[in-house]
């Protein structure tokens, strides 16, 4: 368990669309990666080392000093047994924790509750992008989903500073708490309270913010961003969500240059979030966990990649113990499953029984579903 | 026009149908309310949407792979189609008979499984079953591909029984057991899909229905007390004889047509909110040989349908949000740009078209609303509602224009509420609405600058009416 000055924070960066775990660490002597990655085989000289075995894509620089400070746990061979290989189903099961039924809560959800059982800070939990992932879906946990924190908030389409704040000061009273209207009715008047209590608060975060970071214009530089500026105008947020938006690691074609533009963006992105909580000494209560929904098919297509199986996560963080965890699948082809797909060697929960116990300081079987070996990194 | 057969023909659409313009509104009142009823439950002798314009200008819905451009499609008929209740219908069924992309993983299944609720939706509920059994995306879904005579998967077994026909139970007994369940599994082993999926190596390629009589388990078996050699279709007709599934489809459509009833799985222990409606539909589903048609038509011409006390009794589904909104002002009536980006704003409000969250559907009601659907659902709306340039929009201004030469605050608030419902709202929500509107005073629209003021303030007064608790009700 570890301690923090402040609370423990999670950060999360889904890279939706089942990101190439083959092309993100490499194995860059088997001959076998390159015997089937004729195409989108990474030259040997432009590999970055890890190890003696292993080595990041190219456009992974930034990263790479994480790795040197020992603050980048890599998870190989992520995954679960007897893969989805669709999109939406696997993801699904990386947010609840379901891989056999057809779950409707998430981990994260279940986490916010644990936190804050009667949901009294409305932002113990935030989302930013459109639409609420599953991964934080709970009955009775507000969670705000923001999708621009600039310019997040209710009746954001009145034009006029002074009309707005006349509309949000009718707004408030209409939504005034009172009973006796019909439970039905009442109960979105307590919600439309709780709305607006929450998007005033978020409203002041980009005020109060000033830094020397500059984020690339991309949603997931801006969705960094904004987690950056909500941790540090210091709500008590405690879980801080983003996605990769449009699937965009699904890189059925054309990967090569797709490729290097995602990762260039993401690692750059992840640098300049920490050089941003470090420039304002907020960094030693935030870990970020970055996955993806499944790794890609073993052979290239010949200009992209299919869906696959197991994949590479990673976790960063001043308390992240720098390493490599688990073992790469074999690319032998007997060893590999459902026409040519890499077998995962680590359950998903494993990391997330981590994440919960050691960093949030939670109880992680209720949360999902079972006891898991911990993947001991902090 | 009495303002009475205006409210309750406003109803009738917002219920069979994605609501109307007032000007749509009014047309079919003077047409007359039986008559749009029967209109609508024959959408045959209606035109549809123009295909031959859609495949010259967006010829991407056709047969479309990706999941976006059949949600798309979809939503484009829901604005679209004049066969309202059909496009209405085919939403209720695709609520009912869950199946989804998540692990269908083809948005061309999903496109063909909605069609066949268009085709197949307002017929015979026996059919419908039939057509349902013989779909190979549900075949997939609830893994009855993977059932087999040695090596039974009970999955559709029972969910055709718990989710799409009987229902778990009824008056607090059950509605069959589990050896039900085992029997009905058994009668559909054999009815399976090709090609196999996942799709390795060659890749994907529409599915066909195939029966195997190879893998069927054709012994004999007893099933709700009956027994024979029964398949598929033997159990399908048991089903449709059965009291519970009467029942069933009775409270779907009050739950869905009428007024919010509590979640299903509390169906069997907790009584219909109106038992003599349930009872009025339960006896037309005997009475007609189980057709949907004739159901829906006692609903739409009953009081208690009609009745004040289940207007916007129902908390608006998110399709019903972002379609209502479009239709009230007049937005994407033609194909134009930019209808994708609208396309996901039901998924922002947590109703993911095609793409339910479990088989047993989207849980409704207030269950719609959160802290976080609830800030998109009131941005949408009112954003269009603010929007003066929108055609619907301009008819308003101009509509309450012609109430008379100066409003006074209070006039030009009960106006702006009639015009987007008539929206019924409570006494506190019309004063604060109306006290806003007197810091400005009276209205008047004689000049270009008062006209200008007058649809700017109506612009504003709109806004905020979407904004109210009372507009999530349709």
């Amino acid at each position: 368990m570890v301690s923090t000055k402040k609370d423990p924070v999670l950060a999360v960066l889904s890279l939706s669309g089942g990101n190439d775990g083959l092309n993100t660490v490499i194995p860059r002597n088997s001959g076998l990666y390159r015997d089937f990655r004729p195409t989108l085989g990474i030259p040997e000289d432009q590999i970055i080392p890890i190890n003696d075995e292993l080595g990041f894509h190219p456009a992974m620089g930034p990263l790479k000093k994480f790795w040197d400070q020992g603050k980048l746990a890599i998870f190989l061979g992520i995954g679960y047994a007897t893969p989805s290989y669709s999109h939406f189903r696997s993801m699904d099961i990386w947010h609840t924790c379901e891989p056999e039924i057809i779950g409707t809560e998430g981990w994260l959800g279940r986490a916010i509750k644990d936190f804050d059982p009667s949901g009294e800070n409305v932002l113990t939990g935030v989302n930013f992008g459109r639409g609420l992932p599953r991964a934080l879906v709970k009955d009775g946990v507000p969670v705000a989903s923001v999708g621009n924190l600039e310019t997040y908030g209710l009746l954001t389409g009145i034009d006029g500073e002074s009309q707005r704040n006349e509309a949000l000061d009718v707004f408030g009273r209409m939504y005034s708490p009172a009973v006796g209207r019909g439970a039905v009715l009442d109960y979105i008047h307590r919600t439309g309270t709780d709305a607006l209590k929450g998007a005033d608060i978020l409203a002041t975060a980009p005020d109060n913010y000033t830094s020397t970071v500059e984020y690339s214009n991309t949603a997931v530089g801006q969705y960094m961003k904004n987690i950056a500026q909500t941790h540090l105008a210091g709500f008590g947020t405690r879980v801080l969500y983003t996605t990769s938006p449009y699937n965009s690691f699904d890189t059925h074609a054309n990967q090569g240059q797709l490729h290097s533009g995602l990762w260039s963006d993401v690692s750059n992105t992840v640098e300049n979030f920490f050089d941003d909580l470090h420039e304002h000494d907020a960094a030693d209560n935030v870990t970020l966990f970055m996955f993806t929904e499944f790794g890609r098919r073993v052979s290239d297509n010949g200009s992209g990649t299919d869906h696959g199986a197991s994949g590479i996560a990673f976790a960063v963080g001043d308390h992240v113990k720098g390493g490599v965890y688990g073992e790469y699948p074999s690319l032998e082809p007997t060893q590999q499953e459902d026409g040519g797909n890499l077998k995962s060697s680590m359950d998903f929960r494993q990391v997330y029984t981590s994440i919960l116990e050691d960093w949030l300081h939670l109880d992680a079987s209720p949360i999902i579903g079972g006891k898991f070996e911990p993947v001991k990194f902090f | 026009m009495a303002d009475q057969d205006v409210a309750l023909m406003a109803h009738l659409l917002r219920r069979a149908g994605f609501g109307a313009s007032r000007d749509e509104i009014e047309a079919k009142a003077t047409q007359g309310y039986d008559a749009t009823v029967q209109a609508l439950l024959h959408p045959d002798d209606q035109p549809g949407v123009e295909d031959d314009l859609i495949m010259r200008y967006q010829p991407s819905y056709h047969e479309a792979a990706a999941i976006e451009n059949n949600v798309q499609s979809w939503l484009y008929r829901m604005i679209n189609s004049p066969r309202q209740l059909q496009e209405k219908v085919a939403l209720f069924w695709h609520m009912i008979f869950c199946a989804g992309h998540s692990k269908i993983d083809s948005g061309q299944e999903m496109g063909i499984m909605i069609q066949m609720f268009r085709d197949h939706g307002m017929g015979s509920f026996r059919d419908l079953l039939l057509q349902l059994s013989l779909s190979p995306g549900m075949m997939y879904y609830l893994d009855n591909s993977e059932s087999h005579k040695a090596n039974l998967n009970e999955n559709y077994g029972r969910e055709l029984l718990e989710l799409f026909s009987l229902g778990v139970g009824m008056d607090e007994a059950f509605n069959y057991s589990e050896d039900d369940v085992k029997v009905c599994a058994r009668a559909f082993t054999g009815w399976n899909v090709a090609p196999a999926y996942p799709p390795f190596p060659y890749g994907r390629s529409p599915w066909e229905f195939r029966f195997d009589p190879a893998d069927h388990d054709d012994s004999e078996k007893t099933f709700l007390g009956e027994t024979g050699n029964w398949d598929g279709s033997d159990i399908i007709d048991i089903v449709c004889k059965q009291p519970a599934t009467a029942r069933f489809l009775a409270r779907h459509m009050y739950n869905y047509f009428v007024a919010d009833e509590p979640q299903i799985p509390a169906w069997r222990l907790t009584p219909p909110r109106d038992e003599a409606a349930i009872k009025m539909l339960e006896k037309t589903y005997f009475d007609s040989g189980y057709n949907i048609g004739a159901m829906l038509e006692v609903l739409f011409t009953s009081d208690f349908f009609k009745s004040e006390d289940v207007r916007y009794a129902k908390v608006k589904s998110p399709a019903e949000v972002v379609a209502g909104t479009l239709r009230l002002v007049g937005d994407h009536r033609e194909i134009m740009p930019g209808l994708f980006e609208i396309s996901q704003e039901p998924k922002y409000m947590g109703m993911d078209l095609m793409n339910p969250p479990t088989v047993e559907g989207w849980h409704t009601g207030r269950e719609w609303i959160d802290s976080g659907t609830l800030v998109e659902r009131i941005n949408f709306a009112s954003d269009y509602l603010g929007n003066t340039e929108m055609p619907g929009i301009k008819d308003i201004v101009n509509r309450l224009a012609a109430m008379g030469g100066s409003l006074t605050p209070a006039d030009f608030v009960d106006g702006c509420l009639d015009l987007v419902g008539p929206l019924l709202v409570g006494n506190d929500t019309r004063e604060e609405l109306t006290a806003h509107a007197q810091k400005s005073g009276e209205l008047s629209h004689g000049s270009d600058a008062e006209r200008a003021e007058f649809t700017r303030r109506t612009g504003e007064m709109l806004q905020m009416i979407a904004a109210t608790a009372e507009f999530q009700f349709g």
